[in-house]
């Protein structure tokens, strides 16, 4: 498989060197075209704001000559030889996002039969992650840099900046120049598996991320590993693509390893098309598989007391999505509806060795002080979330959002008489209303009842906003 | 070398030679452009509508399979698709229409482009670096990015080249007579000054010599607002404008809210070819338009 992907790439790169003189000769036509385009703009708008001065000093009224739009001046003379140079620099574009967030106060937050993402560490730490943050809080600040790097490539970095660390989200290049439908990507990529993964927060249409994401990769509510992903669209009028990615794989469901190889692989294919002018789809389905090697976390013995589990072997998540758009005659300017639904089921088979690392003596250090109790491991779990989202004027949306998972089988083997096996069914419902000032900026309100935690029922109410600022992104369907 | 090139490409470049030039145009009237111009030589897609507002649309799967298949793609360029075609671009798997290459073609550039910004602030609104976009309501534009289109697909369809040329002088020698017609046809419009809903119709304004006093959005790409609204209505006693304008993909509440405090019409044009029963091409998108206008200046 890894050699296919090779193979692709050195396809691409050869056929890039030898186009390169063609592909000179006509950047330089099109230089000297732009040159003369950019001049004979110049002395038309001059012509033009002549032409208007002459107006204006012949009527005696200049109250009302205010223009709301623009003024129309001269093409910006793009004098300097440093201006010219910047005009090479990356797209950049900045999301700023915030909340305010009243809910209860649970010590340990997380969703009830489902492995904590996490990890040890993050726990231990207290750390509050930003989106169970109460009160005021900034999440992280996003920063977006894409340009073309060459006729054949394109390069994109997506940066979360929060206090005292820079994440790298992504950081990929693109081919352009394969063709055939064939599209490559390579670096640290959002996985193409199911509908969601691939959004960044401020896409999202609720404040949080729907809990399957959080039950199937944690706080990150996304699957992103270093690796190639590979996608092909066939040419057909219905649009038809599938993909196939492999990396390194050391995001939660699997860890991290010191080894040569892939430690993670996904497959997906989508299909989508129109019908009529006013409605698009689009289906999918995937699969991802990852393997972990002692992947840590924080589990209760039977007596309630604190044990550490580690988890080494295979998981294996299958995805189905559904999304449908409706505009009327297909402009979403002024109204908008949009469904959208994902299901995921997961199956986990290994060990789990369960110890007592603080060493407050519980049931997984039978023995002398130190020893633990490793048994088999295998679940399977599942859950699912179904949302529309009502767009009724050009500023304000309204959306409901309900949400459902199964802490389904888990087997535990000889642990299943020392540890507690939660057996439950987290469920959430959410409202949401948001208003955007423009394309770029958007305040939106939501509650929330959340049942994640047995036992617990948190009413949540969440403010948030959502500014995008510099170049003008696009958004995926 | 081209030898290697087309081995790269085999498949892209066989159907090049052998099938129709198949064309992805981002909106109606090049698409309409591209289609007069190859006749039955090309099949055109037409990613929009009239009734679509082409800066609000989303990189659906559909034109993500369409551009899949293009040979050439017509895009209006300065910005106008900025949301979404650079997607649908790069998401294609088509390495012909990517920007930069020969089947990548770009409207906007071939024409002298009205309201370019001195300063880049988002504070005025949704601005575009490149200038207005809507170029297309000029029809002396049209005759340019027609004669450049020409040659774009004479270059990547060589077996047609003469017919292409064929076509586009049939087309520019009726579009000649069609325009000096408009033009006389629109004398009592010039010096009318008008309100508009969004800045869509700067170039036809500048062509027929009309003014535009104000818009009822208060930047571009920002709905009208009540507050923006009833200042308009005050300055119509100082500057008072004789209609307002809308585009067939702009609502119509703002425009008739004007309208009724004002007893000025309210003007819907077509905007491009598909906007009105009547503007079932170019000559009838002009056509309309000069019409409608002549009507609401009345």
């Amino acid at each position: 498989m890894q050699k296919s992907f090779a193979m692709a790439a050195l396809l691409a790169a050869s056929c890039g060197v030898q186009a390169a003189s063609d592909a000179d000769l006509a950047a330089i036509r099109a230089q000297i075209d732009d040159m003369k385009k950019t001049y004979e703009q110049r002395i038309a708008s001059l012509e033009k704001k002549l032409a208007e001065a002459e107006v204006q000093a012949k009527s005696a009224k200049p109250a009302a000559e205010v223009k709301a739009a623009p003024a129309i001046v001269a093409a910006a003379p793009a004098a300097t030889a440093s201006a010219r140079a910047n005009g090479f620099n990356p797209e950049v574009s900045l999301i700023l996002q915030g909340q305010y967030k009243n809910m209860k106060d649970v010590a340990e937050r997380g969703i009830t039969g489902f492995v904590p993402a996490g990890g040890h560490d993050e726990h231990a730490a207290g750390t509050v992650e930003g989106i169970n943050k109460r009160g005021f809080s900034v999440n992280h600040t996003e920063l977006i840099l894409g340009a073309s790097i060459d006729p054949y490539w394109r390069g994109q970095a997506i940066l979360a900046l929060a206090d005292g660390e820079v994440e790298v989200e992504e950081a990929w290049f693109q081919s352009l120049a394969i063709g055939h439908g064939v599209g490559l990507k390579g670096g640290r990529v959002r996985s193409g598996i199911g509908y969601l993964n691939e959004q960044h927060p401020h896409m999202w249409d609720f404040a949080d991320a729907p809990l399957m994401y959080r039950a199937m990769f944690g706080e990150h509510a996304s699957y992103a590993q270093d690796g190639l992903q590979f996608k092909w669209l066939a040419p057909t009028p219905v649009f038809l693509e599938f993909g196939a990615e492999v990396g390194r794989g050391a995001n939660f469901p699997g860890t991290d390893r010191n080894k040569n190889g892939a430690g993670a692989g996904a497959i997906f294919a989508h299909i989508g098309g129109d019908v009529g002018h006013s409605n698009a789809w689009r289906a999918g389905v995937s699969y991802l598989k990852t393997k972990a090697s002692d992947r840590e976390a924080e589990i209760e013995d039977t007596s309630g007391k604190h044990a550490l589990g580690k988890f080494t072997g295979d998981s294996a998540t299958w995805l189905a999505d559904f999304v449908w758009k409706w505009a009327p005659n297909g402009n979403p300017k002024y109204q908008s509806f949009k469904f959208q639904t994902e299901y995921f089921q997961r199956r986990e088979k290994g060990d789990l060795t369960c110890s007592d690392d603080e060493g407050v003596g519980n049931a997984c250090d039978p023995g002398a002080s130190g020893s633990s109790v490793t048994s088999t491991y295998k679940t399977r779990q599942s859950g699912w979330y179904a949302q529309g989202v009502f767009k009724f004027t050009p500023e304000w949306r309204a959306g409901v959002r309900y949400e459902q998972l199964d802490s389904g089988t888990r087997d535990f083997g000889l642990n299943a008489n020392t540890l507690v096996v939660d057996s439950y069914r987290p469920k959430k419902a959410s409202v949401m209303v948001d208003y955007s000032w423009s394309e770029f900026s958007r305040l939106r309100l939501q509650l929330a009842q959340d049942k994640s935690m047995q036992g617990i029922t948190d009413h949540q109410l969440t403010l948030q906003y959502v500014m995008s600022l510099g170049a003008h992104g696009a958004h995926k369907f | 070398m081209k030898h290697f090139i087309f081995a790269c490409f085999f498949g892209l470049t066989a159907a090049i030679a052998q099938a129709d030039l198949k064309i992805f145009a981002t909106v109606p009237e090049w698409g309409a452009l591209a289609q007069e111009i190859g006749g039955s030589k090309v099949k055109v897609y037409t990613a929009t509508t009239a009734f679509q507002d082409p800066h609000r649309i989303e990189a659906k799967p559909s034109l993500l399979a369409q551009a899949r298949q293009a040979n050439l793609l017509i895009a209006a360029g300065a910005d106008l698709e900025v949301g979404w075609l650079p997607l649908v671009l790069r998401d294609s798997g088509n390495s012909a229409i990517q920007t930069g290459q020969r089947g990548y073609f770009e409207a906007a550039n071939y024409v002298n482009r009205l309201d370019v910004p001195t300063t880049l602030d988002r504070a005025h609104g949704d601005v575009h670096a490149a200038g207005n976009p809507h170029t297309h309501l000029d029809p002396r534009n049209v005759l340019k990015v027609g004669e450049a289109l020409t040659a774009r697909m004479a270059e990547l369809d060589v077996a047609n080249a003469a017919a292409y040329q064929a076509g586009y002088q049939a087309f520019a020698g009726k579009w000649q007579t069609a325009m000096a017609r408009w033009q006389k046809e629109a004398t009592p419009l010039k010096g009318v000054p008008v309100l508009v809903h969004h800045a869509s119709f700067v170039y036809l304004l500048n062509w027929l010599g009309m003014k535009e006093v104000g818009s009822l959005e208060p930047k571009p790409g920002i709905e009208p607002t009540s507050g923006h609204l009833t200042g308009l209505l005050a300055r119509q006693q100082t500057a008072p404008a004789k209609m307002v304008l809308r585009a067939a993909y702009q609502q119509e509440g703002p425009s008739q809210w004007m309208a009724g405090k004002t007893g000025m019409p309210a003007v819907l044009l077509p905007y491009t070819v598909g906007g009105t029963a009547e503007a079932r091409d170019l000559f009838g998108l002009f056509d309309d338009t000069v019409q409608r206008l002549l009507k609401g200046a009345r």
